[in-house]
């Protein structure tokens, strides 16, 4: 038998976990979006109560964490794989917090109508999911340039929430009646700049983990 | 006490006792070198133990040297000492500088070394006499003139050992626990005055909460002494060692050094993938 094949193997599994993990957060992020492009209050109360599925994957993931390194001894690499596995958690569950808040707002929001046909708010979404997506995926393959690019990508989606933030502000001024569900926007907004925000720390543990290096790689605007 | 090899290196003869609690420990890096290998090679008969060593120890710190079996660790700690002088067909070639000294130059005195540089083992090895003997033993053959009363009590209590048996000091050595033993060993070590301390593999043979007492105890000495030790247990390395050095054997079986580095560096991102296999359980 290979030495330490069993830790192998455990290091695999719980890989595999933060990807089913990641997979539930990018599901939860594109139903929340999409219960509020339709205003289903149904799906979107869905989104709020299966966060809790995302949270009790998180501890989890931790759980088995903290048992490795109990009874492993993992040292080095395989340390900072443990060590970047509970901060990427950490991160993925904050996203489902966020998928979970757009929902919340689309509850808030109740029978009032979108203040405008969603545009760029599923784009920014888009370009959110990409960013965790190819985070993890850099994850497994210990690929720190796509990491490096995910790091970057993020300022696109500042843009985003830039340009929304300048529009919804006309329409406040024009129209001060407009307020209420225009703040509604700007907070499914924020929370689609956050979640790409969390992508990025997620990508610079990723650098961690390959390289031991430990550095803020690009920091948000917001 | 004349000691040729301290008026040698202009060391001034101890005065009084050693306070370790009182010095603060330097930061790492800015401490000077008290032991150097320059392309240090160890031969046994015609088999080459160790290749082209370059390592240095840096004064008042622990430095670990890990490495699988067989890989020359206990030949390179002895080399600190001469005792590899006691294996009739062992040949060492290159140098050992002790505070820019030659150890292997011709004239200086194997036996003097060895106070200087003093040796903890595998198995506690005390001698079969009472404890107070056991740490004036050394002492006595230099012909200490101080208060050897005072000596024995001073050495104990740096090796953490006074309180446990200050009042069986005429009991045997071998009365003692195996932990308490080891520590018995240090305190002898200690009684002669070195300026470090070779420990080889010093718990090994002790149970989990001994070995943790002796790692207490090798860090509140390391504040005085320069101590190199052997280890098995990785974790004990990372726990007790300012800088680890990793040794493994080429295939010719001769042991080399692959990396030397501070020890949170060597045991959360070493830099030789050779350590890294090693550090983690995937090689030796």
């Amino acid at each position: 038998m290979r030495v330490r094949s069993g830790l192998d193997r455990q290091l695999r599994m719980l890989q595999d976990e933060v990807l089913m993990m990641g997979g539930m957060v990018e599901k939860s992020i594109a139903r929340a979006l999409d219960s509020l492009t339709r205003r289903d209050l149904e799906a979107a109360e869905q989104v709020i109560r299966e966060d809790d599925y995302i949270d009790r994957k998180r501890f989890d993931i931790e759980e088995h964490c903290i048992d490795l390194i109990a009874t492993q001894q993992p040292m080095a690499g395989d340390l900072r794989i443990l060590i970047s596995i509970l901060h990427i958690t950490v991160e993925l569950e904050r996203m489902g917090d966020y998928a979970e808040g757009i929902a919340r707002i689309n509850v808030l929001m109740g029978d009032e109508p979108l203040l405008k046909p969603l545009i760029d708010i599923p784009r920014m979404a888009e370009k959110a999911t990409s960013m965790l997506r190819r985070s993890l995926d850099a994850m497994v393959n210990r690929d720190t340039l796509t990491a490096l690019q995910v790091c970057k990508d993020d300022d696109d989606v500042d843009a985003l929430y830039d340009q929304i933030y300048r529009e919804l502000l006309l329409f406040m001024i024009q129209d001060p009646s407009t307020i209420q569900r225009a703040t509604y926007l700007l907070w499914v907004a924020h929370d689609l700049e956050r979640i790409a925000d969390r992508a990025t720390n997620v990508a610079e543990r990723v650098v961690y983990m390959v390289t031991g290096r430990m550095e803020e790689i690009n920091v948000s605007k917001y | 006490m004349e000691r040729r090899i301290r008026i040698a290196l202009g060391r001034p003869e101890p005065q009084g006792s050693r306070a370790p609690e009182e010095q603060p420990t330097p930061d790492v890096g800015s401490a000077s070198i008290k032991l150097k290998t320059v392309g240090l090679n160890v031969r046994y008969g015609g088999t080459i133990a160790l290749k082209e060593i370059n390592l240095s120890i840096p004064d008042n710190r622990v430095t670990a040297i890990i490495g699988p079996s067989g890989c020359g660790k206990s030949t390179l700690l002895r080399c600190f000492n001469r005792m590899n002088d006691l294996i009739p067909d062992a040949r060492v070639e290159g140098k050992v500088l002790f505070n820019d000294l030659d150890l292997y130059a011709p004239g200086v005195d194997a036996t003097e070394i060895r106070y200087l540089i003093g040796m903890v083992f595998q198995r506690p090895n005390p001698f079969p006499k009472s404890v107070y003997d056991n740490v004036a033993f050394g002492p006595r053959i230099n012909g200490y003139h101080g208060n050897l009363d005072e000596l024995v009590e001073e050495s104990l209590r740096q090796a953490a050992l006074w309180d446990e048996v200050k009042d069986r000091l005429k009991k045997s050595g071998l009365t003692l626990s195996g932990g308490q033993q080891q520590r018995l060993c240090i305190a002898r070590a200690l009684a002669v005055n070195p300026e470090v301390i070779l420990m080889d593999e010093p718990c090994s043979a002790l149970d989990p909460i001994a070995s943790l007492a002796i790692e207490d105890l090798i860090r509140s000495l390391s504040r005085s002494y320069t101590i190199i030790i052997v280890t098995h247990n990785m974790q004990q390395a990372a726990r007790v060692s300012d800088e680890t050095a990793f040794l493994t054997a080429g295939a010719d079986r001769a042991g080399f050094l692959v990396e030397h580095s501070n020890t949170r560096q060597i045991f959360t991102n070493p830099t030789d993938e050779r350590t890294e296999a090693y550090i983690t359980g995937r090689f030796g």
